[in-house]
């Protein structure tokens, strides 16, 4: 049975990291507290019964799209230098 | 002032979402699953028969003929009923990854980007790790059909190791040409099982290979084919993508 308590706790935390990505100061915190908004989402995903979204989001949403922001970081540092 | 609105907006819809979750307090009667067209469909049960329930009575490993066999229902919806849909999503995918080549490639050769060194953990711990991690994305694309996943989620994680292959040793280099070419291969392999179904049975991507006993490997008919095609595909792309960003060396 989906538990709403947990799944709403879980919203919360997804609320908190996004806010937290929006307000950082540094780029990198940014993308790491985006990073985390999408771990949480694959959790809540997998509360809902959704694996296979879950595990889309878990690849894409927390490793790829990561990985992808902080390289393109990486290069827009190395142009400024 | 313009943060507090956006927060109580936010907010707003929070609430909006948390009480769709609630039981019995549900935004509307819309939402029940006895409402819906396919309950039939959406209800069946993988463990065992239920005869109580008539649309339940379906037998996981026995069953040879309830709308083609996909023990995921998400994959039979995805490869399935909406594979021209699916086909649209691998197409964007396509061209994503071509702009990404296309600006790479307008900016001219670009150095490989200055990694640190990577650790001792990582640099011995990538070479077992490697092989477990591409036979885990190609078991989660080959099984699509039977258990959560697919082309999509296997074709990330395998391209998930080429970026761990490329973050622990410094002279790993993609092979962009091999990785161009299986990708348009099996895209092209998409199209051209598409187009068998027309020809077989007189419908695009249409179902025209026998789809077997439920649960097991060989069955679903042409879905698995299907998801190890896109799986290759995803995976080329996607590994494309990590080897562009790494530049050359």
């Amino acid at each position: 049975m989906i538990n709403p308590g947990l799944s709403s706790l879980f919203i919360f935390l997804v609320f908190v990291a996004s806010l937290l990505a929006v307000e950082a100061k540094k780029a990198f915190r940014a993308v790491l507290f985006m990073s985390l908004a999408g771990l949480l989402t694959a959790v809540i995903f997998v509360l809902w019964k959704a694996p296979d979204v879950a595990m889309t989001e878990a690849a894409i949403g927390a490793g790829f799209t990561t990985f992808l922001f902080l390289m393109a970081l990486n290069r827009i540092r190395g142009k400024e230098k | 002032m313009k943060k507090v609105i956006a927060l109580l907006l936010f907010l707003g819809l929070l609430f909006f979402l948390g009480t769709g979750l609630e039981q019995g307090l549900k935004l509307g009667d819309r939402n029940t699953l006895a409402g819906k067209a396919g309950e039939a469909y959406l209800k069946r049960t993988v463990n065992s028969a239920d005869p109580s329930a008539s649309p339940s009575q379906v037998e996981y490993g026995s069953e040879t003929d309830i709308e083609e066999n996909a023990a995921n229902t998400l994959t039979a919806v995805v490869v399935g009923y909406r594979s021209f849909d699916t086909l649209g999503e691998v197409t964007v995918l396509f061209l994503a990854a071509t702009g990404v080549m296309a600006l790479f490639f307008a900016s001219g050769k670009k150095k490989r980007l200055a990694l640190a060194k990577p650790n001792f953990i990582l640099s011995v711990s990538s070479g077992f790790l490697l092989p477990l991690i591409i036979l885990f994305g190609a078991y989660v694309f080959t099984h699509g059909h039977l258990t959560p996943g697919g082309g999509f989620q296997g074709g990330t994680i395998i391209a998930a190791a080429v970026l761990l292959l490329y973050m622990a040793g410094n002279a790993y280099k993609a092979p962009a040409t091999g990785l161009k070419v299986l990708e348009g291969f099996s895209g092209a392999g998409y199209l051209l099982i598409g187009l068998a179904g027309l020809l077989l049975t007189g419908f695009f991507l249409n179902n025209f290979l026998p789809s077997g006993k439920m649960g097991a490997l060989f069955s679903a008919g042409v879905i698995p084919v299907v998801y190890i095609l896109i799986g290759l595909k995803v995976s080329a792309e996607l590994s494309g993508i990590v080897s562009d960003y790494m530049g050359e060396d």
